[in-house]
């Protein structure tokens, strides 16, 4: 087997911004998963759905659309779940279903226009441009330093609301950065692993090295590395193989939980 | 003698219940204060509006005499201990993790493990917190409590679900702090006889506050003590 396709520069380009949003989505995803909110990844990605289809009809590039009408609609249900008291699963299904009827009725609504909707579904990692790969580098840079300066406030609040709170930490403000964050990373990340596979990004590495890892900032290593490494062997893999990215990603990073789970129920995972 | 905390004609509503009516007491500094009151008292929506939890109360709260509706900063010399603390049993932070979320300042690292071994449980320092027993995690929380140096230290009803060893460690630790360390304590509590050992003040509570002076005084008192063991009694039957 040759090495050539390391030479290529789509390729650079693509592993560079495959491991930047594994960073991103591993992190942001693990206070998502500690809070059970598993699938708000999920949700804002087809919210975003919606996003694009009002950018296609209003004329406005729809990238751009799909962050705004992500992240307005991210805070919103946030502000709704809390003042109605509504339970996080909840609110999850009424976004993410909301998201694609908007969508689906503008569509229906201009006459019908051709968004490219299997890149939307498992994105296009190989065709990302050079400018893509700054904004993404840019972004993942930008969300991981508001982690590590707000870190103590970050956690605290998703261990025990109410101790934080007593402990003069602003809760609500934390919340709707988490919600903001996860926003952005989602809509950042859809084009290049598309709406299926943003749920695995977020949830399955963290779900992973929460098995292995006693404490956080270990838990967070562990999670990260886990998702580099099925982004890598992912990208190179479907590549040589001429499978779908998307898919072979999910597919190893499933593989390292199962293998996870199979060393935990053999004994050979301490339990201390 | 300062005044620590001071609760003036404190009345809490939920839409069922009236929780607290006109309750009113002071706290001076060194005073360890045990609250008892039967299930349903009032004694943690006391606390939930002493913390800021609940704002929804008529009457007045002042710390350091000043109203804590207008300034927050009373919440930097205080730890509380909740009744239960609630987290994900498989949250992935260490019983260090937990305890430095208690830190404000990140320069005071060497704090945690002085804590740590003063409570007996630096040996557990890197062990995942929902892997320890009820009683060793209680030490946790009250060395995250503790990690800030409050002057304060809240306890809502810490010692239920926790064998009898433990809870002799835990009270001396509490009579070492307000004694040696001088922090003020106010603790709840249904237990009628820790508190006699304990506390050097009372207060009685059970909707309205039926009593509130020196331990000594309450104990002495046989008809006062008939009188809130029959109130929790009935509120036991009202319960059941
Ligand atoms: N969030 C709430 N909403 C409505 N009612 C509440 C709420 N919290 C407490 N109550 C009611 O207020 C009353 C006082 O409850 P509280 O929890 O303060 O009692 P407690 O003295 O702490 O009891 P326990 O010893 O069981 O902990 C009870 O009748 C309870 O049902
Ligand atoms: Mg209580």
């Amino acid at each position: 087997m040759s090495f050539e396709i390391l030479t290529f520069s789509f390729m650079h380009r693509a592993l560079i911004s495959g491991i930047a949003i594994a960073i991103l989505c591993s992190i942001v995803g693990l206070f998502l998963v500690l809070r059970r909110y598993s699938l708000f990844g999920d949700a804002i990605a087809h919210s975003s759905f919606g996003g694009i289809a009002l950018g296609l009809l209003a004329g406005v590039y729809p990238l751009w659309a799909a962050y705004g009408v992500s992240i307005a609609s991210a805070l919103i249900i946030t502000k709704v779940k809390d003042r109605y008291n509504i339970s996080g699963d909840a609110s999850i299904a009424v976004l993410l279903s909301s998201g694609i009827a908007v969508g689906l009725v503008i569509i229906g609504l201009s006459g019908g226009f051709t968004i490219d909707i299997f890149s939307f579904l498992f994105g296009s990692i190989l065709l990302v441009s050079v400018d893509d790969t700054v904004l993404i580098l840019g972004l993942t840079g930008a969300i991981l330093i508001v982690i590590l300066l707000l870190y103590r406030q970050l956690l605290y609040s998703t261990f025990n609301e109410e101790q934080a709170k007593v402990s003069g930490i602003p809760v609500e403000k934390i919340n709707y950065l988490i919600v903001f964050m996860a926003g952005i990373t989602v809509v950042t990340s859809i084009q290049l692993v598309g709406v299926l596979l943003i749920s695995a990004l977020f949830v399955i590495p963290n779900v992973t090295a929460i098995m292995y890892g006693k404490g956080f900032k270990q838990t967070a290593i562990i999670s990260m590395s886990l998702s580099i490494f099925s982004v890598i062997v992912g990208i190179l893999v479907s590549y040589i193989l001429d499978i779908t990215p998307a898919g072979t990603i999910v597919l190893i990073s499933i593989g390292l939980l199962a293998g996870t789970m199979g060393i935990k129920s053999a004994g050979l995972l301490s339990k201390n | 003698m300062l005044k620590v905390v001071e609760i003036k004609n404190l009345t809490v509503k939920y839409p069922d219940v009236k929780a607290l009516d006109d309750v009113s007491f002071t706290v001076n500094q060194g005073d360890f204060l045990g609250i008892i009151g039967p299930n349903g008292a009032g004694k943690s929506t006391l606390f939930a509006s002493m913390l800021g939890l609940h704002t929804k109360y008529k009457g007045t709260i002042k710390f350091f005499d000043e109203d804590i509706k207008k300034s927050k900063n009373y919440l930097k010399e205080l730890g509380y201990v909740p009744q239960k603390p609630i987290f994900e049993k498989n949250f992935p932070v260490t019983v260090t993790d937990v305890v430095r979320m208690g830190l404000r300042k990140e320069s005071d690292e060497n704090k945690i493990d002085e804590i740590l071994q003063q409570l007996w449980i630096h040996e557990l320092r890197n062990r995942r917190i929902g892997e320890l027993s009820g009683g060793q995690q209680q030490r946790v929380f009250i060395a995250k409590a503790l990690v800030n140096n409050p002057k304060i230290l809240i306890l809502d009803e810490p010692v239920t679900g926790i064998d009898q060893q433990s809870i002799d460690l835990f009270f001396s630790i509490l009579r070492e702090l307000n004694s040696k360390q001088k922090i003020t304590i106010i603790w709840s509590s249904h237990d009628l006889d820790a508190v006699n050992k304990l506390a050097n003040h009372v207060a009685c509570l059970n909707r309205t506050l039926f009593f509130h002076g020196e331990t000594e005084k309450f104990f002495s008192d046989d008809k006062l003590v008939k009188q809130y063991s029959e109130a929790s009694m009935q509120e036991h039957m009202h319960h059941h």
